[in-house]
């Protein structure tokens, strides 16, 4: 189905390393699919993220984590944005976290969270598919 | 992003109490062109008319983002906020869009005095335009004493700057090219002040060199200037006396304005106190001339015929009978008993009720 208008997604990288490609190369794919992305670089603080999440009205929020932080940054980054009334926000990412704690983060109201190795277009649809669930309801 | 009068006039009290939520909302709203965008902007107009706002126009990799940072950090240490809108372009294939200002904008990220709002070109020309003044109204309607508006830095979107701005800042670098390139762009003619960036770096002080003087040439006899009331003449041979930089003050007769060419490392934000002080004179300039008023009133006028064009578009096409009648005609001008230009012509004389008709809120 195509949307109403283009899927507004932010992609930020969150800590201390400066391994963006990965981030990078997810920004580059979902433009591709469609989406407008604004990728905000390195080294964000969940202030930083939460921040420009409300200011770019984003559907979706996609961290990189591949600092170990994850169970720390991404409720920190669910939290702010739920004390600014976002919590519509689809945050969801990837990078190097063991299968325990993506469930324990999923309990928590974080998405789907993607792995090493994980195919571009599987996250492309995985948005895709949750947007066009929020445009039905919203319907 | 509901279309009922409840949820948009909580999100108007929202945007009234200054949520961040609720500006960012109401922009998507006006840039999808959502249903009861013309409510909430008809709602806000009544708010605008405080910001100044500020174009900043110029190549890819001029350094555009890193200059708009370093004069939101200036006007915020003045304490004044700012609002900032980076346009990136969509890709004509995918309709996608990576949009990256904000990285140039760290330092003044955080800053509660600062908003930043990224947009994709989203291919058609005019809506770019359209929706970037009415995006530059919300931010104006907010309450924020300075609008930016930093375009893509190609193409006819410098021209809809110009006319979303009351000052527009033409960024260049020495690699941009000699002054010629320039006059070529289009980009001169839409400057009220001139910044070449990274002046650092070798060629700066001979590209502001010539473009200070294509800048006489040009302020010279076209604008009905004799060369008295501009206190010098065009002296061509060689180092004329500087245009009045900045200043344009001078005097009440004839006075014209003559873009300041500046130089600055935005990097390290040199030059940046005195493009502040540019601007400020082009204001004072656009004020003490009646500039300001007839911008906002050509504004004005240009919203009101888009409004109008859009509206009678959508009664007139959306109208099941209306098409229904032009399907009958297409036989009668394919057999050439009748022409297109009679048909439009009948077509508009039957529509007259439709197009007087009582719209309701239908933008599009």
């Amino acid at each position: 189905m195509t949307a109403s208008r283009p899927i507004r997604v932010l992609v930020a990288k969150p800590g201390l390393d400066g391994h963006d490609r990965g981030a990078k190369v997810v920004a580059a794919a979902l433009r591709d699919a469609g989406m407008e992305v604004v990728y905000t670089g390195l080294h964000q603080t969940p202030e930083m993220i939460a921040t420009a999440a409300i200011q770019e009205d984003v559907d979706v929020v996609g961290l990189s984590i591949l600092s170990g932080a994850h169970m720390t940054l991404f409720p920190r980054v669910l939290q702010l944005l739920h004390e600014q009334g976002r919590d519509d926000v689809l945050v969801t990412g990837g990078g190097i976290i063991p299968q325990e704690d993506m469930n324990t983060l999923h309990r928590q109201g974080v998405g789907k969270l993607f792995g090493p190795g994980t195919s571009t277009s599987d996250l492309v649809r995985y948005i895709q598919d949750w947007f066009a669930q929020r445009e039905r309801q919203e319907a | 992003m509901s279309a009922a009068p409840a949820a948009s006039d909580r999100l108007l009290a929202d945007f009234a109490a200054r949520k961040p939520a609720a500006l960012a909302r109401v922009i998507s709203i006006v840039e999808n062109r959502g249903a009861g965008s013309a409510r909430l902007l008809a709602a806000l107009h009544g708010a605008t008319g405080h910001a100044r706002r500020i174009g900043i126009t110029g190549p890819p990799g001029a350094g555009k983002s890193t200059l708009v940072a370093q004069l939101v950090r200036a006007y915020r240490s003045r304490g004044l906020t700012a609002g900032v809108v980076a346009v990136d372009p969509t890709s004509a294939f995918t309709g996608g869009a990576l949009l990256g200002d904000r990285i140039r904008m760290e330092a003044v990220a955080l800053d509660p005095g600062v908003y930043i709002r990224s947009l994709a070109t989203r291919g058609a020309l005019g809506g770019l335009s359209a929706a970037t003044r009415e995006i530059a109204d919300v931010l104006d309607a907010y309450g924020f004493d300075r609008v930016l508006v930093e375009t893509v830095g190609v193409g006819q979107s410098e021209l809809e700057v110009a006319r979303t701005a009351d000052s527009c800042v033409v960024v260049l670098v020495p690699e941009s090219g000699d002054a010629i390139q320039t006059l070529k762009a289009g980009l001169m003619e839409i400057a009220d002040v001139l910044v070449v960036n990274k002046a650092d770096r070798p060629g700066a002080d001979r590209l502001r060199a010539e473009l200070k003087v294509m800048l006489q040439v040009r302020s010279g006899p076209r604008r009905g200037q004799t060369a008295s009331s501009r206190g010098a003449g065009t002296d061509l041979s060689g180092e004329p006396a500087d245009p009045p930089e900045g200043g344009g003050a001078e005097g009440a007769h004839g006075s014209s304005w003559v873009p300041p060419v500046l130089t600055a490392v935005a990097a390290d934000g040199t030059g940046i106190p005195e493009l502040l002080g540019a601007l400020d004179s082009h204001h004072d300039y656009l004020v003490a001339t009646g500039g300001l008023a007839e911008q906002r009133q050509a504004r004005l006028r240009a919203r009101v015929a888009e409004v109008v064009d859009l509206e009678l578009r959508a009664r007139l096409w959306g109208d099941a009978a209306t098409t229904a009648w032009l399907e009958g005609r297409l036989a009668a001008m394919d057999s050439g008993e009748t022409t297109p230009f009679d048909v439009a012509r009948e077509l508009l004389k039957r529509s007259g009720r439709l197009l007087a008709g009582e719209g309701d809120d239908a933008p599009r």
